[in-house]
């Protein structure tokens, strides 16, 4: 027992390792103007609200249907990117085929390409005159201007995460186990799901909810193939944008705030998701 | 991300997988191996056609729009008076955003991964959060702070100093969203080499610089570096933020990717693909050097 207390207090009450006070010092320096501080003011506009007003403003029809667009869209662009993720990582890691490392090396592209250029450049591709919408317009479907267009833009800009989230945990897992399946005469696809997918899952999981979340925020790619059609095409962060254009900060505020806590919501679940999987490898 | 907390692990996994191939051949039957193949190949054929359509087709829109009209109004376009500001812009913000990122992400991934303290949980959220803020929100809470409507705003003005709709707020927002990328790639290989060393030298009496130049700055010189490279590829395409807060003032608090935008609206498309161009090179080149980085850190 006494023992125990010792240990303790060697962790947390001596250090060793001098600059303590200088490294939290600087953070702290840092974060809180650059940071915290401007985040308060969100929330100290916010406060300055009452509730009837502040619902009275996201209540509002076309405010719904910006929060309807965006997580609808985000959410079947973070489909989309967990089916092609999973695809990609797979390749990467079992296969060994001549283009793999260009291919590989493509995957960041949507990071390090502005969102404005993504957006025009897909916006020029699915338009009724580009190359691809060219196609889908004879067959009477118009990408370009709808949610269609929309959910494409998230799909870019979020291909990274499941694909970056999944290979590392691919490429760590021990084959025996399938090795061990295939002996007692399981098929391949038994295997995908009930062997090799339970072990990524928590991976899988984290890359989709920040596919997710980067979709819900997202405006540079998707503002300009949107759109931006009342009640049909307008994304969230887009009618906050609006508002500040009309100098209502109030209503910008309270779109925002809304918005904020569902992304917060969001990245708490994925935490959990990663405090989970932490404690379940740790046994 | 995580490739590289295992270094002593890979060489023997990888001879168990060695085994593992070998033995799965013996054992599945010739037809099997052949539906492997078309798996293989399907999946393959799948991925690459993603890829073309997502990303290789939409660069090579920009590169072929902004040669549309000839190399003369290419080269018209880009030396434009306006172009060259927003350039310079773009640069300026870029600079002081991974300046700041690379201080702050070495002292709190040192903070965090070297002492152990009350709230230490608490404090990696707080700087992971402008990754989960939409970038609209982020150009917002500079003008709920600094703006004239802002509990800053009056402050501010008595004193002559414009952060809003002028260059610093652009610099505060580029900030702002990108101050994590650093941190997020130095904390994991921090955390993962511990703090025994630190504590060796510390007791034999090196000094706290002594103790980073030459113990922890080995470790993590190309987790640094490749922070680097993901911010400023951030800070150079940052849109939504700059667009909130910049006030599009033209040849004042334009950067690129807003000069983009504004020549897009009024129709000059060949201009705005023109300018994208820039980016475009840039971002290839970025993703040029990370896989470099990537390569040399393995």
């Amino acid at each position: 027992m006494e023992q125990q207390i010792v240990k303790v207090k060697n962790k947390r009450g001596v250090r060793v390792i001098p600059g303590f006070g200088l490294s939290l010092g600087v953070t702290l320096a840092m974060l809180g103007p650059l940071v915290l501080i401007p985040l308060a003011s969100l929330f100290l506009k916010a406060g300055s609200l009452s509730f009837p007003e502040f619902w009275k403003v996201v209540s509002a029809p076309q405010i719904l249907s910006g929060y309807g667009v965006s997580l609808s869209c985000a959410f079947l662009a973070a489909v989309v990117n967990a089916v092609f993720g999973m695809i990609l990582a797979w390749v990467f890691v079992r296969y060994e085929f001549p283009g793999k490392r260009l291919m590989d090396g493509l995957i960041e592209l949507p990071f390090a390409l502005p969102t404005a250029v993504a957006g025009i450049s897909l916006t020029y591709l699915y338009s009724d005159q580009g190359w691809i919408g060219r196609w889908f317009a004879k067959i009477g479907v118009q990408i370009a201007y709808t949610r269609i267009g929309i959910t494409i833009a998230m799909v870019f800009v979020g291909i990274p995460f499941v694909v970056r989230a999944v290979q590392p945990v691919l490429e760590k897992l021990d084959r025996q186990y399938e090795e061990a399946a295939t002996m007692l005469g399981a098929g391949r696809i038994t295997i995908f799901f009930r062997v090799i997918f339970p072990e990524l899952f928590p991976a899988f999981l984290a890359g989709f909810g920040l596919a997710f979340a980067r979709g819900i925020g997202e405006y540079g790619s998707v503002v300009f193939i949107a759109g931006n059609i009342p009640y049909k095409t307008q994304i969230a962060p887009l009618l906050i944008m609006t508002k500040l254009e009309q100098y209502k900060y109030e209503d910008a505020t309270a779109i925002a705030l809304v918005l904020l806590i569902l992304s917060f919501l969001l990245m708490l679940g994925i935490h959990s998701v990663q405090i989970y999987m932490q404690r379940f490898s740790e046994g | 991300m995580a490739e590289r907390n295992e270094t002593m692990g890979t060489t023997y996994e990888k001879d168990m997988v060695g085994d593992g191939v070998c033995s799965l051949q013996k054992v599945i039957p010739p037809q099997k191996r052949e539906g492997n193949h078309a798996v293989k190949y399907v999946l393959i054929g799948i991925s690459a056609c993603f890829l073309f359509v997502m990303l290789v087709l939409p660069l090579a829109v920009v590169v072929i729009n902004a040669l549309k009209e000839g190399w003369a109004v290419y080269k018209e376009n880009l030396l434009d008076e306006y172009t060259v500001k927003a350039f310079q812009l773009t640069m300026l913000a870029t600079v002081v955003a991974v300046a700041v990122n690379t201080v702050f992400g070495i002292f709190a991934s040192y903070l965090l991964s070297k002492f152990y303290f009350r709230g230490r949980q608490v404090l990696a959220a707080l700087i992971d959060l402008p990754f989960s803020v939409s970038p609209v929100i982020a150009g917002l809470i500079f003008i709920l702070t600094f703006g004239n409507i802002g509990w800053m705003g009056e402050f501010l003005k008595s004193h002559h100093i414009k952060i809003v709709f002028a260059v610093p707020g652009v610099i505060l927002a580029t900030v702002f969203v990108t101050l994590p990328f650093v941190f997020r790639e130095l904390f994991p290989v921090m955390n993962a080499q511990g703090k025994e060393e630190e504590e060796a030298a510390a007791l034999m009496g090196a000094g706290g610089f002594t103790i980073f130049r030459r113990i922890t700055f080995p470790h993590i010189k190309w987790a640094l570096l490749y922070g680097m490279i993901l911010c400023t590829a951030r800070a150079l395409g940052e849109f939504g933020a700059v667009s909130v807060i910049s006030g599009h003032l033209r040849g004042k608090t334009n950067t690129l990717p807003l000069h983009v935008e504004i020549l897009y609206n009024e129709f000059h498309t060949t201009a705005a693909f023109a300018v994208s161009s820039i980016l475009v090179i840039l971002a290839v080149g970025i993703l040029v050097l990370r896989n470099l980085v990537e390569w040399k850190r393995k």
